[in-house]
């Protein structure tokens, strides 16, 4: 599986050859630089990292410092790994988007989804609330109604869909196609919305 | 908005130079491209704009009314989209809002728009 990291710059629309608008996501990927290179003798597995996004020195650990010297860059702001990466990296190359992205491809896209704090279980879970407002219902439009049964079990099951924490999790996003790519400025333009808000990290696999 | 999707856009945003600058009230001629198979062929529509959203964005329609046979038929159209040929203005009417919804409430004379007259 080959990727990139990159930066979620926001959404705007295209046409296709029918006159149809597409809703789709412009991603700022790469440059990403190989930091480490893991291999089946020392690691027991077969992954390259990726680095990308520029971090300031001051701003980096003595032992991250280490690291990067190592693959002979500067210190970069998020290192993800790749498992079983298609072609062979030597540390330190630089990867551009036109190295691993062409129009017309699919690709899956993860983020962190925005998060959206306390949310009721309609927002949350999908629940369809009472359905009514009339029949006695005067308080009660977005509950989710029982949450199990009275004295056999006399607890509730682990697991219950309840309100709660929405959003700022790991999202990923299958099958989205590429309609653009500019190599010019880095830029990927993917069909479709991507998790996360806009200058957050997202990482295009493919 | 980022400079970055600006330069995405720009792809698209080049036809809007080839149109007339119409606006609410102007009646004007469409042509649409139309797929029949592997045929193409072009499709006039004319009418009164009565409103034009998002103006200025990628998004930005236009709603052009006619009536056809005594029905009111209204059709929508991306302004970019690559769909359309060709847009004739053919009569600038002078009109005092942005969006004419109140034409669709009337007939016959009552429906007319005045031309909008520019001193030479």
């Amino acid at each position: 599986m080959s990727g990139l990291i990159g930066k979620k710059i926001g959404m705007t629309s295209l046409y296709n050859a029918d006159g149809q608008a597409l809703a789709c996501t412009v991603i700022q990927a790469g440059p990403c630089v190989v930091t480490q290179v893991r291999s089946e003798e020392k690691d027991g597995y077969k992954a390259i990292q990726l680095g990308f996004g520029e971090k300031k020195e001051k701003k980096t650990t003595k032992p991250m410092l280490g690291h990067f010297k190592k693959a002979n860059t500067t210190p970069k702001q998020k290192l993800v790994e790749f498992k079983l990466f298609e072609e062979e990296h030597e540390l330190g190359k630089t990867l551009l988007v036109q190295d691993i992205f062409a129009e017309g491809e699919f690709v899956d896209v993860v983020g962190t989804a925005k998060g959206r704090g306390f949310q009721g279980v309609v927002k949350r879970h999908g629940f369809g609330g009472v359905g009514g407002q009339t029949h006695g219902q005067h308080n009660r439009a977005r509950h989710p109604g029982s949450i199990g049964a009275c004295s056999f079990p006399s607890r509730v099951f682990k697991g219950m869909k309840m309100g709660g924490r929405m959003g700022n999790n790991r999202v990923m996003i299958q099958n989205l196609r590429i309609l653009k790519v500019i190599p010019e400025q880095n830029l990927i333009v993917i069909s479709g919305s991507v998790p996360g808000s806009k200058n957050s990290f997202v990482i295009i696999e493919k | 908005m980022s400079e970055l999707i600006k330069l995405v856009e720009a792809t698209v945003e080049n036809r809007r130079a080839e149109y007339p600058n119409f606006k609410a009230g102007d009646t004007i001629n469409v042509h649409v491209k139309i797929r029949e198979g592997n045929k193409e062929r072009i499709q006039q529509f004319q009418g009164t704009v009565i409103q034009r959203r998002n103006a200025g964005s990628v998004g930005e329609t236009f709603t052009v009314r006619k009536i056809s046979n005594g029905i009111g038929v209204e059709r929508i159209f991306p302004i970019l989209s690559p769909s359309l040929a060709k847009i004739e203005l053919l009569r600038r009417g002078k009109v005092r809002r942005a969006r004419l919804f109140f034409l669709r409430g009337r007939q016959g004379k009552a429906a007319r728009i005045k031309e909008l007259k520019t001193a030479k």
